[in-house]
């Protein structure tokens, strides 16, 4: 199988200051989704579709869909109804290896087999890569060393992935996903379980990557202020439906927090970035009445 | 972090690692294989030297030259008809066995990402048990007829537990495979106590998997379906390394989940029958060769061969003590493999429920 032409310039790989953003030339996009879990449906007519070379992250309140959103544009939950389009063609009517060649993901909760080295997790990313009777080339190594690499974990290349701890493991799973060198990337919630500075780590990896790769990203995200912070395009989803869409600070409204997740808040202007930032107000320890 | 880092990790995001990082990983990758093929010799030279053990040793010995005399097609006949005639296939039974076995564990631990889920604890080998029963019972069938029975058992057993468990999940899976597997066992004991005695014990003596008396008879069909069935379990364990990730990064990676889990397990239960049809539920082959494999071979997933490979030796030698062990009696090699792995069996569940982890 031949390896995806990169989208990468040489301007980007030398890795000037200059941010250049180097567009993914992938489009993926749902058409009319209808998503559920047998008999329970969940999400039902629902148009959406992530920019092209932006980094996308898609919040809303726990069961509201945007997991669910997520698995079904990378070809893991068949829909009810409608497509998932992934450069114009149905994602499921597309030979799934052909699709794990452009679109990686790396799901909530994937599982190490007990006793599994870093580099071997990480070489398994190659998978979509590798033929029948194709075995490890120097494309593989050099893919591996730099997912490794940019993670930061190729120190921990040797060892067993069961005595890492939790924020070691997450980049070991991101490291697997970029080892698959795909041009788009959908993570769901991988900021889960670490603590604020791996949080923002992660985040600016996946902003490198956006911005040095062109990757195309779509990431499930709790935190919202972080999410206002790092996202260019934000997805707001309530109960199945997406609320809004748009640069953060377009559409991040106390209204429309207040919308989504029934929480009385009020919004300013992120002292780092000028994103917007909400500041919840519970119904303690606030000393300026709410604004609503 | 210093200046030259950032460069490098902005570099590594890009796409390109210095050359350093790339020789690290294809160092780590060449220990591994070499690694690898280290394990996988030093178990075949086991699997090899328990094969000319039982050879040599027996009641006649046969020295090593004449045993080798013999293998290449010379030696006196007195030698031949014992190496020849009498050894060389049960022991190469054995070892052929113990392979189909060993594999056939390691395909099932590692799909089910269970320990515990090896065929003859989840009731695939009580399927052949059960089905070799009945049609000794009821068809009156002997020989080979009763193997084909067998097999037929084992793979209608599989087939049951992978339809009931279907959509369940791999947890799922080893909970029914246990029930399915007790019933399977009540079955077969209901059967025994309706036999005659003869019957009962010569039921007996093939459920408790002994390699007495087999001859080239035995050894031919086996040899046929491990010929088919061991290129097709290595070529369907390609999408193995994706599977053990979990359904959903297997998915994400361009694994076809449900096929490639399918064949596994179709081929997995096949060699586990046909090695049941040869020699009998040989108990806890394939249940402790994965793991000793596994542990020769820290981090290397799977361990398919060298499991196949640890299983070939252990039955042979097994074999070899089973006839050697009391003078003048020859123990069905199955009470051998059991006094082995039974200990293994109560250490994993004491562990298990330790850890908190209950299978």
């Amino acid at each position: 199988m031949p390896r995806t032409p990169s989208t990468t310039t040489p301007a980007a790989q030398a890795g000037s200051d200059k941010e250049t953003t180097v567009t993914s030339q992938h489009t993926l996009q749902a058409r009319g989704l209808g998503l559920g879990y047998g008999e329970r449906e969940i999400i039902s007519g629902l148009d959406v579709e992530l920019p092209p070379g932006r980094f996308t992250v898609v919040v809303g309140p726990n069961a509201c869909g945007k997991s669910t959103l997520l698995r079904a544009m990378a070809r893991l939950l068949t829909p009810t109804a409608g497509t998932v389009l992934l450069d114009g063609r149905d994602i499921h009517h597309t030979s799934t290896k052909e699709v794990a060649a452009r679109l990686g993901v790396l799901p909530q909760t994937p599982v190490a087999p007990d006793g599994i080295t870093v580099a071997d997790l990480v070489g398994r990313g190659r998978y979509p890569h590798q033929g029948w009777f194709r075995r490890w080339t120097a494309a593989d190594s050099e893919a591996v060393g730099a997912a490794m690499l940019a993670t930061d974990v190729l120190d921990l290349a040797g060892r067993s992935v069961d005595e890492l701890s939790g924020g070691q493991r997450q980049r070991v799973w991101i490291a697997m996903a970029l080892a698959q060198e795909t041009d788009v990337l959908l993570l769901d919630e991988p900021t889960t379980y670490l603590d604020i500075s791996h949080q923002l780590d992660v985040l600016d990896l996946l902003t490198d990557l956006n911005r040095k790769r062109g990757v195309t990203l779509a990431v499930v995200l709790h935190d919202l202020n972080l999410a206002c912070r790092y996202a260019d395009h934000l997805i707001a989803m309530k109960a199945g439906r997406v609320v809004a869409e748009g640069a953060p600070s377009d559409v991040v409204t106390e209204s429309l927090v207040h919308d989504v997740f029934g929480l009385r808040n009020t919004v300013v202007p992120d002292p780092a970035s000028g994103t917007p930032m909400v500041v919840p107000l519970g119904r303690h320890h606030v000393t300026s009445p709410a604004p609503q | 972090m210093t200046g030259t880092g950032t460069t490098t990790v902005e570099a590594a995001v890009a796409g390109t690692a210095p050359r350093d990082a790339v020789a690290r990983v294809e160092r780590l990758h060449r220990g591994r294989r070499i690694r690898f093929a280290a394990v996988c010799l030093g178990l075949a030279l086991v699997a090899l030297a328990a094969l000319l053990l039982s050879l040599a040793v027996g009641d006649i010995d046969v020295p090593l030259p004449d045993v080798w005399a013999v293998l290449t097609g010379g030696g006196d006949p007195g030698s031949r008809f014992v190496v020849h005639e009498l050894r060389l296939p049960r022991a190469l039974l054995a070892l052929v066995v113990g392979c189909c076995f060993g594999l056939s564990g390691a395909v099932f631990q590692a799909l089910l990402r269970n320990p515990l889920a090896s065929p003859d604890v989840i009731g695939v080998t009580s399927g052949a048990g059960a089905a070799a029963v009945l049609s000794s019972m009821a068809f009156g069938l002997s020989g080979l007829a009763l193997s084909g029975g067998a097999l037929v058992g084992a793979l209608a057993a599989g087939t049951l537990i992978y339809l009931l468990a279907w959509r369940g999940g791999v947890g799922r899976f080893v909970l029914i495979g246990i029930g399915v597997g007790t019933g399977l066992v009540s079955l077969r004991s209901y059967l025994m106590t309706r036999a005659e005695v003869t019957e009962a014990q010569n039921a007996f003596l093939w459920l408790t998997g002994s390699l007495n008396g087999r001859s080239w008879t035995q050894l031919w069909p086996l040899l046929g379906c491990v010929a088919v069935l061991l290129p097709l379990t290595l070529a369907a364990s390609r999408g193995l390394g994706a599977l053990q990730l979990g359904d959903e990064a297997a998915a994400g990676l361009g694994a076809r989940v449900e096929r490639s889990r399918l064949a596994l397990l179709a081929c997995a239960t096949a060699l586990v029958g046909v090695g049941t049809a040869a020699a009998g539920p040989i108990g806890f082959v394939a249940f402790v060769c994965p793991p000793v494999a596994r542990r020769l071979l820290p981090g290397h997933g799977a361990a398919l061969v060298p499991s196949a490979l640890t299983g070939a030796a252990l039955v042979c030698l097994a074999d070899f003590v089973a006839q050697h062990l009391l003078p003048h009696t020859q123990l069905p090699v199955g009470v051998v493999t059991s006094i082995v792995g039974a200990p293994y069996l109560l250490w994993l569940l004491a562990r298990a429920n330790r850890v908190g982890r209950g299978g």
